[in-house]
């Protein structure tokens, strides 16, 4: 058995895991038609409260929090914001079931339930001093994020950083504006692709796969992180280890049906794995043997 | 090691309950030996026999004085501890935009669990691992089971689906009880002999009218145990299990046994460490109140695995290679321990009698004609 | 001559090929600069050249009515372009428009074509790297078909 050190933030015992805080909604933005970024701050607390929620909900890059609206249910969406901002949690998410349908739907001063940070992290403390490459498909860009901000806040600790990020359309492009600034930083290298293009769209057009045999890595120094459908994180890791790069150093993050989010359920278990607290984030190598299994 | 004789057995009831424990234990209902709040010992199954084969379960009344000579029945203890429905939380609607409901604490009762099996009792500190020594604690078990007096019977009739040897789990109880009693009938003779596994369980014996067991007893009882291991209707090769399951998840086991499972999820109900949950939200009408409840649930159902707009297990074969190589295999890494117990109840209560010591022996012989193939 | 067959090696199409075969490929190429807006060829074109991207992007598109022009997919840094001067009819498929400051190796298609004819080695170890381009194409397509960013919850 592969033995490896998952980092957590770990729930305590005091508190019930399944009680949630009431968090405000500080701010709501449409990233694209179907997508959007919700900020949440503690609501009706004391000084001395934040401070002990400063605490427990700071939440590293990779996380998630599960966020609850009233009277629907909850649903598991990692964070979208740097993991200096402890007392703002931030997500980006997609509408695609009731709930998110409801959470597109929240005004400035509505009320959330907030229960986390859980799950395994990035590991940016891993990359230091590594080439780094971040292969981001869809709404996988928003748990990469953090991981973004984390290396443009100390660029210097990291060698090469390589950005890939794949999206449907240009209409579906999310952080456009950010993804312009951050290609505009220096050291960075950061390739936009669309499956479909269209006759403005002047970036590239095709897989997000295609790019890598582009790109300028050491695989004998290098971290991989991928976030994004399965099948799409499966053709990437292939053209990865093509370049070299051994699968302990590729991480993805793994998604599969959640209720407790932490480990009381049964849920979320992908072989012997729960995603909730031995994941979401994996290395290739610890999951190799499960991925490509059909209904596992 | 003390002797209780039959009269005295009594005794301990009114012990426990003077200590304010409520008494749970087997009854006769409905043609099952179920768990229910019983006060005397009449009130349990005296005299009857159970016979269990795969998808089949009988009662039998007979005219023997026998308080405890049946295996187990379809509830396990898990329906106490970890009750099939149970609110998580309420919370209301406010001007600003919702609130929790703080909510007078439950009454808090002490339950007395009378005629814990062996195999029930692994199952119970399996649980524990789960709920209460995992990285978070299910705070509805931990006050379920806190303070819950365990009275640990060691099984004298194993039943015909029985396995509790092959996985080491009984038929005698090792720790986690009390109390345990080991009924013997014999040349006229009709007694007790039982154990103290804690100090709780000390205080109330002793105050029980008895003697010290002698070495005869003490040997009898031995060798009443030693039959039951050896009367187990069900054997189960444990060698290598984890590593078995895990490299044969394309075996064409599950093909066929997916011709037979109905995906009722009986197994996972019946079985005493199942521990899967759902929530649900109920709202009321006004839509200003709402509730969380906590539910069992099973991987047998189609969407326990839905995600983004599918089920990741559709098929049948997907759903029981999961719950078995979950309870054989992969709870051994989760938990540190196998999840399954050797109760049989699972083999009992199949509508369509599918046995787990069968599969998994059947998984065993496909991979051994795998490798003398050429 | 020397400068081209050096282009011509460092292009991760031709790794490892023979160096005696590159020579004359050599003969029948040029290394040429396009700017966006240029258009390479135009779909059902006589397929004579073989284009390889040093650097750029170009865009392989088609077009129907009411739908305007179809992107199927940029090609880019260390691509080659299509196969279509190697098989029959020798016709272009798609529409080639350069989509930015674009550096390719373009090779006489129609010349190469005859000299594998005649050198089945060299037909061989061209086929080889095409059958590798070309996988790696259709894996590349098959992917685009899955659609795996798209919103099941909004699917018809």
């Amino acid at each position: 058995m592969i033995m490896e050190e998952i980092t957590y933030n770990p729930i305590t015992v005091e508190t019930d895991p399944m009680i949630p805080a009431i968090y405000r909604v500080e701010s709501f933005v449409n990233e694209t038609a179907d997508t959007f970024t919700i900020t949440l701050s503690p609501s009706g607390k004391t000084d001395d409260d934040l401070a002990a929620d400063e605490k427990q909900h700071n939440a590293e890059p990779g996380q998630f929090n599960m966020l609850y609206v009233f009277g629907m249910g909850e649903v598991p969406i990692s964070i979208s914001a740097g993991a200096d901002e402890t007392r703002l949690l931030t997500h980006t998410t997609r509408a695609v079931g009731a709930i998110t349908k409801a959470m597109s739907a929240l005004k400035v001063g509505d009320m959330v339930g907030v229960r986390g940070p859980f799950g395994s992290c990035w590991p940016v403390a891993e990359a230091k001093g590594k080439d780094v490459v971040l292969v981001a498909g869809g709404i996988g860009l928003a748990p990469l994020r953090p991981v973004i901000l984390a290396l443009l806040a100390r660029r210097s600790d990291f060698g090469r950083v390589v950005i890939l990020y794949g999206a449907r359309t240009p209409k579906d492009i999310i952080f456009s504006e950010e993804l312009k600034a951050w290609k505009k930083q220096p050291g960075i290298d950061l390739y936009v692709t669309v499956d479909r293009g269209t006759k403005a769209w002047r970036g590239s057009v095709g897989v997000v796969t295609r790019l890598i045999p582009q790109i300028t890595f050491d695989p004998a120094n290098t971290v991989a992180m991928l976030c994004g459908p399965e099948i799409m994180m499966h053709f990437t890791i292939d053209a990865l280890q093509k370049r070299g790069l051994s699968g302990s150093k590729i991480y993805v993050s793994m998604e599969r049906n959640m209720k407790c989010a932490v480990g009381l359920c049964g849920h979320c278990q992908f072989g012997q794995h729960f995603i909730c607290k031995d994941g979401p984030v994996f290395t290739y190598e610890r999951i190799a043997g499960l991925m490509r299994k059909p209904e596992i | 090691m003390q002797i209780i004789e039959r009269t005295y057995l009594e005794n301990l009831f009114d012990l426990l309950k003077a200590s304010g424990y409520d008494l749970f234990g087997p009854v006769a209902r409905d043609g099952a030996i179920v768990y229910d709040q019983i006060d005397h010992v009449s009130d349990m199954p005296i005299g009857w026999r159970d016979h269990q084969e795969k998808g089949t379960y009988r009662l039998e009344k007979t005219n023997e004085p026998s308080v405890f000579a049946y295996a187990v029945g379809p509830y396990s203890w898990k329906k106490l501890l970890h009750p099939a429905e149970h609110l998580l939380w309420k919370a209301q609607r406010t001007d600003t935009g919702f609130e929790l409901v703080k909510d007078e604490a439950p009454q808090k009762r002490k339950p007395a669990f009378i005629g814990v099996r062996a195999c029930e009792l692994n199952a119970i500190l399996i649980q524990d691992k789960v709920f209460i020594k995992g990285q978070a604690v299910d705070t509805n078990y931990q006050a379920n089971r806190a303070d819950a007096f365990i009275v640990a019977v060691n099984c004298t009739h194993p039943g015909g689906t029985c396995f509790c040897a092959s996985m080491g789990t009984g038929p005698k109880v090792k720790d986690g009880f009390d109390i345990s009693l080991t009924e013997l009938i014999e040349g006229g003779k009709h007694y007790f002999i039982a154990e103290a596994g804690t100090e709780k369980g000390a205080d109330i014996l002793k105050q029980i009218p008895g003697r010290a067991a002698s070495e005869n007893e003490i040997e009898a009882e031995a060798e009443v145990l030693k039959q039951s291991a050896g009367k187990m209707g069900r054997k189960l090769d444990t060698t290598n299990i984890k590593e078995l399951l895990y490299a044969n998840a394309d075996s064409p086991v599950w093909e066929e046994v997916a011709q037979r499972c109905l995906t009722c999820g009986n197994c996972t109900m019946v079985c005493p460490t199942c521990f899967c949950t759902t929530v649900e939200d109920k709202t009321d009408l006004t839509g200003q109140h709402t509730e969380r409840w906590s539910k069992w649930d099973s991987c047998f159902s189609l969407d326990f695995s839905y995600i983004h707009g599918g089920n990741v297990r559709t098929s049948v074969k997907s759903r029981y290679r999961q719950w078995m190589t979950h309870k054989l295999a992969a709870w051994i890494d989760q938990f540190g321990t196998s999840g399954c117990v050797g109760c049989g109840r699972c083999i009992t209560w199949c509508p369509v009698g599918i046995d787990i010591t069968e599969e998994l022996a059947a998984i065993r012989n496909n991979e051994k004609e795998k490798n003398n193939t050429i | 001559m020397k400068n081209l067959e050096q282009t011509l090696a460092n292009h991760p199409f031709f790794y490892n090929f023979p160096e005696e075969y590159l020579q004359r490929i050599a003969g029948q190429a040029q290394i040429l600069q396009y700017k966006e807006g240029d258009v390479l060829f135009n779909e059902g074109g006589k397929a004579d050249k073989f284009y390889l991207v040093i650097r750029g992007k170009v865009v392989l598109e088609t077009y129907a009515p009411g739908k305007g022009a179809i992107i199927l997919q940029t090609v880019e840094d260390g691509e080659m372009l299509g196969w279509s001067w190697l098989v029959a009819p020798y016709k272009y498929r798609f529409g080639a428009r350069v989509n930015s400051m674009t550096e390719m190796i373009v090779i006489n298609g129609e010349e190469l074509r005859r000299q594998c004819e005649n050198d089945p080695r060299l037909g061989y170890e061209l086929m080889k790297r095409m059958v590798h381009a070309i996988t790696f194409r259709l894996e590349q397509t098959r992917l685009l078909m899955m659609d795996v960013y798209a919103n099941r919850a909004n699917k018809k």
